[in-house]
């Protein structure tokens, strides 16, 4: 699904990341962890393609495809789905109008018609019931006075309706209180399937108690300085970061 | 690279050609250049004008020439030279009997570049329309259906032959000729426009529709727009105005005055796209507009705007809230980009106890260009629990243009309640790169972004003319990111 090859990356002149190696089968769950500063964020960003990151050696593919030349809008187009650590407002877009943009563009880009209005009601019916979002919720401006914890269910809302390939759940568990974080983890539990694969990017082994990982990398520095099964989310809360930092 | 680089958009929208600039061919009859009495005298005969009638013009005449031109507004230009203005163009061939199936096919053809083919206008939209190509109403559509209910809208030259005792009564008593510059050199050379009267008690059964056009090279357009809604009566008028790009300057100097009795309602809108200039900022229209409704008792009036065109936009459309319990409202969406500059706002004053105002303002600023809102809240000493609400809101695209808030505030009531927020924010980079990440190419993000922050104003428009103005937002500004 997603292959990360020898992947450095810069912003303005400082160098984030330092050399990335990763390998994320269809139907697996990845966790990535590591301490403030690690690269973590920028990581998600650039495989996402933000323009403002500086891809300086290595490549980034998507099921065989590679993708480090393309538009953000592009890699969306080919399954490629960002849960944002913070998801930012558009006064005045409705959360439907915006997700009705969304998918028709993403026909459009495919060659397909628009998805017709009957069938568009019908999704978001499903999909909301799925993630139990009130359906008031849909028609208020998108994030716009939004709580933290429905900030990140309108994130995996969205996930939902768009049924990526690879979704990168970026630091979504922050700010959620525990029966936000239970809700927002059954959903994304509902949506893997064989076909998609998933990437946890977490500070904390919280979120990880309810999306179980397949595999835990640990990124330190711009690199992954240590991989492993979900024990190792386990062991790194037990020993703290400080584990990490003194043996590199 | 399949990246689209802010720089590309740049580039892209600043080739962006004004979609409206074709010039058609058809035989015009003009004055020769230049203003004096005899100019005048010649102007009211051809139009076969009362005597009262060019008295007055030439009345606003004489208080022209001891006026100078404003300068209090944000904006810069060369002033026209009003000697070198032609101040009638018609165009030939003018038979009053003509019905619209005798309306020269290329004039219609010009409509359906425009995207408002009369008959369709007629058909789909339950529109009445009254065309003034530069000066000369071409013809007006519905007129027997809103005859049946006694409502009167016909070009302003034909009411001044055939309703004199109704202009005589209001041309000028919310306008007066002396009013400003503009104003006095409309009332002096006004050559046509649109009378609409709606009877006590009538509901206008369907949306009123004028379509300005300046077609000819150096001529002014100089309309007179004159509503009167009649006790308990309401109506809804639209106004679309469109002009080919030249590289001079053109001047468009209207004059819309509104009357809405007791318990009246008028519902005014605007869509207004003249040629903003090309992207040096050569050429455009000079927008000078003055715009004025008075209410009585328990009226309203709505004025919607949306203005994307134009090189120089001078234009407050106010309310006098003269009766008790009287309503006045402002929505506006004000774009500019390339080196367009706007100036706009509106003045609510409060005459009449228990007057409400609403003033909603959305700037858009893009390229270098320059937005300022100008607006006046007046409340007089007998306007008891007189209240205002405004809110102006701006919006910054890149990092060349301004955006100005000018509130004025004047209360001499104790009892009233004003209340005013602004806010000023920019489309952000993570505001694109959010859509952008959902699949939403840039351009299509910006026109999502510009809609939902214009989506308060857009509502109020009526539906057929939401439509185009949404569509015209996203002309005005694509590719505008920075």
């Amino acid at each position: 699904m997603l292959s990360i090859k020898n992947l450095h990356a810069r912003v303005e002149d400082k160098e984030i990341l330092r050399g990335i190696n990763l390998e994320v089968k269809a139907g697996e769950v990845h966790a990535i962890m590591g301490p403030n500063g690690s690269g973590k964020s920028t990581l998600s960003s650039v495989i996402a393609g933000k323009e403002e990151y500086e891809v300086t050696d290595g490549q980034i593919f998507l099921e065989g495809e590679d993708i480090g030349e393309m538009a953000p809008e592009e890699r969306a187009h080919k399954g490629i789905f960002l849960s944002f650590q913070y998801p930012v407002e558009i006064p005045g877009v409705s959360v439907t109008n915006f997700m009705k943009t969304a998918i028709n563009e993403t026909r459009k880009a495919k060659g397909e018609a628009e998805m017709p209005a009957n069938e568009m009601l019908k999704l978001i019916r499903e999909k909301s019931e799925l993630l139990e979002i009130d359906r008031k919720f849909l028609s208020r401006s998108l994030n716009e006075g939004f709580s933290g914890g429905e900030k990140k269910r309108n994130e995996i809302f969205q996930m939902a309706m768009l049924e990526p390939k690879l979704a990168i759940l970026d630091e979504t568990d922050s700010g959620l209180d525990i029966d936000a974080l239970r809700i927002v983890a059954n959903g994304v539990n509902k949506l893997r399937s064989e076909n998609n694969a998933v990437v946890v990017i977490t500070h904390y082994q919280r979120l990880l108690d309810y999306i179980v990982p397949d595999f835990v990398h640990v990124l330190y520095n711009g690199k992954i300085v240590k991989s492993g099964g979900k024990e190792l989310a386990y062991e790194l809360e037990e020993k703290g970061y400080d584990w990490i930092k003194s043996e590199n | 690279m399949s990246k689209y680089t802010e720089e590309e958009l740049k580039i892209e929208l600043e080739n962006k050609e004004y979609e409206y600039g074709f010039y058609t061919d058809i035989e015009s009859e003009t004055f020769p250049i230049g203003l004096n009495e005899d100019v005048i005298r010649a102007l009211s005969k051809k139009k076969e004008e009362p005597e009262w009638m060019t008295d007055w013009r030439l009345e606003a005449y004489r208080a022209w020439i001891l006026m100078t031109e404003p300068e209090w507004a944000n904006v810069h230009y060369t002033k026209p030279d009003f000697q070198a203005i032609s101040y009638y163009s018609a165009p030939k061939q003018i038979d009053p009997n003509k019905t619209l199936d005798d309306v020269d096919p290329e004039l219609l053809a010009m409509y359906k570049k425009l995207g408002i083919s009369v008959d369709e206008q007629k058909m789909m939209n339950n529109v009445a329309m009254d065309i003034v190509v530069d000066s000369v109403s071409v013809a007006t559509t519905f007129k027997k259906t809103l005859a049946e209910k006694g409502i009167i809208f016909c070009p302003i030259s034909e009411a001044i032959k055939e309703h004199p005792e109704l202009v005589k009564k209001y041309l000028g008593t919310v306008v007066p000729q002396k009013d400003n510059f503009y104003a006095a050199l409309n009332s002096a050379v006004f050559s046509d426009g649109s009378f609409c009267y709606i009877p006590k008690g009538v509901r206008c059964p369907m949306e009123l529709s004028t379509y300005f056009r300046i077609n000819q090279a150096g001529t002014g357009q100089f309309e007179r727009t004159l509503v009167i809604a009649d006790e308990g009566s309401y109506v809804s008028y639209l106004e679309g105005c469109t002009a080919p790009s030249r590289d001079e300057n053109q001047l468009h100097a209207a004059v819309v005055e509104l009357i809405a009795m007791d318990d009246a309602e008028i519902k005014y809108s605007t869509v207004q796209n003249w040629f903003p200039g090309n992207k040096e900022g050569k050429g455009g229209v000079f927008n000078f507009v003055t715009k004025r409704g008075i209410c009585e008792k328990n009226a309203k009036i709505s004025w919607t705007q949306v203005e994307t065109g134009s090189a120089v936009t001078w234009k407050y459309p106010s309310c006098i809230l003269k009766g008790d319990n009287s309503v006045g409202e402002f929505y506006s969406i004000a774009v500019t980009n390339n080196f367009q500059q706007a100036d706009t706002g509106t003045k609510m004053v409060h005459l009449g106890k228990n007057t409400k105002s609403t003033i909603i303002s959305k700037g858009i600023s893009a390229g270098k260009s320059q937005n300022s809102y100008r607006g006046l809240v007046q409340i007089g000493p007998r306007a008891d629990n007189a209240r205002n609400f405004s809110q102006c809101d701006s919006l910054l695209m890149g990092n060349n243009c301004g955006a100005h808030t000018f509130p004025y505030i004047e209360s001499k009531n104790t009892s009233a309640k004003i209340e005013h927020e602004a806010t000023t924010s920019k489309i952000g980079e993570d505001q694109v790169f959010y859509c952008n990440q959902r699949g939403i190419p840039t351009e299509k993000a910006i026109a999502l972004i510009v809609n939902g922050f214009s989506k308060e104003v857009l509502n109020k428009l009526p539906m057929e003319f939401a439509v185009e103005a949404q569509k015209l937002l996203e002309i005005s500004l694509e590719g505008s990111v920075g």
